[in-house]
């Protein structure tokens, strides 16, 4: 047996060179088969999802958007650690550690908290390796459907606290169900 | 000439204009609908019911943009160009029997524009000139690459013209009369021409392809062969009258097809309508009939468009004058020989 002819798969099929016939020349039976397929397309059911008012549905290990987490109190969780940094493979985080003043024990819930707290965007790649990273379970990737929406200008896809920082309103939220719980 | 007369024929004129322009305008939805469905997508349907009003959307879009003039030796070419494509597209569907007739306020209204009795020599005589409509265009855009466009588009619809010519002449030994009218009328029943003539048929179809620009002879308006073909350099509502002008020209030659080969407005049993019913009820369904068997061409049309791949232009040219062409010469001849066989038995007494 030559190696031209085994076929490990069984789906091996020999190339053919061979002439066309005078009615294969003429096309006109190859042009019929094509309007055939073409036409059972017509009714065939469409795929499109229409956008605006379908979503396409995400799968359960979809990740989105980034949260920086407040505990039951509202409190923030950062520490400022940098360990999400470290972890990102696009480089995406930058953060500025701050110390918490005594007046401020209401707002972070460690001593140190992170007074900028920058993801880049158009870097991200939402990996999630962050939220893995992270020992305080400061930053989550959260099941927001829009990723990141569109901007005219480059800064601005640098997503700051102001952007990133849970709201005050949703911690409160959580909290009430874990007490109803 | 009465003044009835007059305004009988002005009415069908402006009805008949006025049916082109709707149906040109409609086949640009169609063909995206059609385009959409048959990619399995949806397309169109964000301007009224189904993008119903998208061919609105898209001429109001046109009108809005701006007027680009190259700078070119000669401005008057230039918007001549459009003009003249678009007007060859709409004077062809004057000679165009839409029906017999109709029996309205006591009169015989025809229903057709004009009755010339050398039609078909009308039909090729106009559609000669839509040659120079993009000649012109190409000319006047003072760019090289539009002017080749334009010389490539203009010898693809000259060769093609010659082997139209050629398949209508045995249409033409068939049924003895250049008059559009008096073919629809010699097809009443089911003797559409098509079962007599089927290889005219075949060539005169390939050949109002390539003379409508379609696919697969759009190379005149190809855009990854030759930048954008003759129109490359126009801009706003005179590119509309270019797209526009393919889509009426479409329509037409539609229409031409049912006319000449699928017996025009006649449909099996109109003779028992116009006994039994009447004859404007019949005229009606005829008309109904025609346009029918018009959209079904328009849809091939735009079916083989999203079938079969664009030509190379040596293959265009080489199915052209070496396969057409003789085809057609061929077919001459054994009408010649079937009618002459024919004669000669009814001379002998057969």
């Amino acid at each position: 047996m030559s190696i031209e002819t085994i076929s490990l798969s069984g789906r091996k099929k020999v190339v053919s060179n061979k002439d066309m016939s005078f009615v294969e020349r003429l096309y006109l039976v190859a042009i019929v088969k094509g309007l055939i397929i073409t036409v059972k397309h017509l009714f065939r059911k469409k795929v499109t999802i229409h956008y605006p008012e379908q979503v396409r549905e995400m799968s359960p290990v979809y990740r989105g958007q980034h949260m920086l987490k407040r505990d039951e109190q509202g409190r923030e969780n950062c520490t400022a650690c940098g360990l999400c940094a470290l972890s990102c493979p696009a480089e995406a985080i930058t953060m500025k550690a701050a110390e918490r003043k005594p007046d401020e024990k209401h707002l972070y819930r460690e001593e140190k908290y992170a007074e900028i707290y920058e993801i880049n965007m158009l870097r991200c790649i939402f990996c999630g390796l962050c939220e893995e990273a992270c020992p305080k379970d400061a930053i989550y990737l959260t099941e927001s459907k829009v990723l990141v929406p569109a901007n005219y200008n480059r800064e601005d896809f640098i997503f700051g606290k102001d952007k990133l920082v849970m709201p005050l309103e949703m911690a409160m939220k959580n909290a009430q169900l874990k007490n109803a719980n | 000439m009465e003044s009835a007369f007059i305004i009988e024929k002005s009415v069908v004129i402006v009805v008949v204009f006025a049916v082109t322009m709707i149906m040109a305008m409609y086949s640009t939805w169609a063909e995206r609908k059609v385009a959409a469905f048959l990619q399995d997508r949806v397309g169109p349907n964000r301007a009224g019911w189904g993008g119903l009003l998208q061919p609105l959307a898209d001429g109001m879009k046109l009108f809005s943009k701006e007027e680009f003039f190259p700078n070119t030796p000669n401005k008057f070419l230039f918007v001549v160009g459009p003009a003249i494509a678009m007007s060859t597209a709409l004077m062809t569907s004057a000679v165009i029997p839409w029906g017999d007739r109709l029996h309205l306020f006591g009169r015989d209204i025809i229903l057709q524009a004009t009755d010339v009795n050398i039609a078909l020599l009308y039909i090729f005589g106009v559609l000669s000139v839509g040659v120079y409509g993009i000649m012109i265009g190409g000319w006047a855009s003072n760019n090289k690459f539009s002017l080749m466009g334009a010389i490539r588009a203009a010898s693809q619809m000259v060769s093609y013209e010659v082997a139209m010519g050629l398949s209508m002449i045995a249409l033409l030994m068939m049924t003895g009369t250049m008059s559009l009218k008096e073919i629809s009328l010699q097809q009443q029943g089911m003797n559409w021409n098509v079962f007599y003539q089927p290889l005219s048929f075949l060539i005169f179809l390939i050949c109002s392809f390539a003379e409508t620009n379609r696919t697969p002879f759009d190379l005149a308006e190809c855009e990854n062969e030759l930048i954008g073909g003759y129109h490359t350099e126009y801009s706003s509502m005179k590119m509309g009258f270019y797209l526009f002008a393919e889509y009426a020209s479409m329509f037409i030659s539609s229409t031409i097809i049912s006319v000449l080969f699928f017996g025009g407005y006649n449909y099996p049993g109109m003779q028992w309508m116009v006994e039994n019913v009447g004859v404007n009820a019949a005229n009606l369904l005829g008309i109904a009939a025609l346009f029918v068997k018009i959209c079904f061409f328009i849809f091939f049309y735009m079916w083989v468009r999203w079938t079969i791949p664009r030509f190379r232009y040596d293959q265009l040219m080489h199915l052209g004058w070496r396969i057409l062409i003789p085809l057609s010469i061929v077919n001459i001849m054994i009408t010649g020989i079937v009618i002459l066989r024919h004669d000669i038995a009814a001379y002998l007494g057969f």
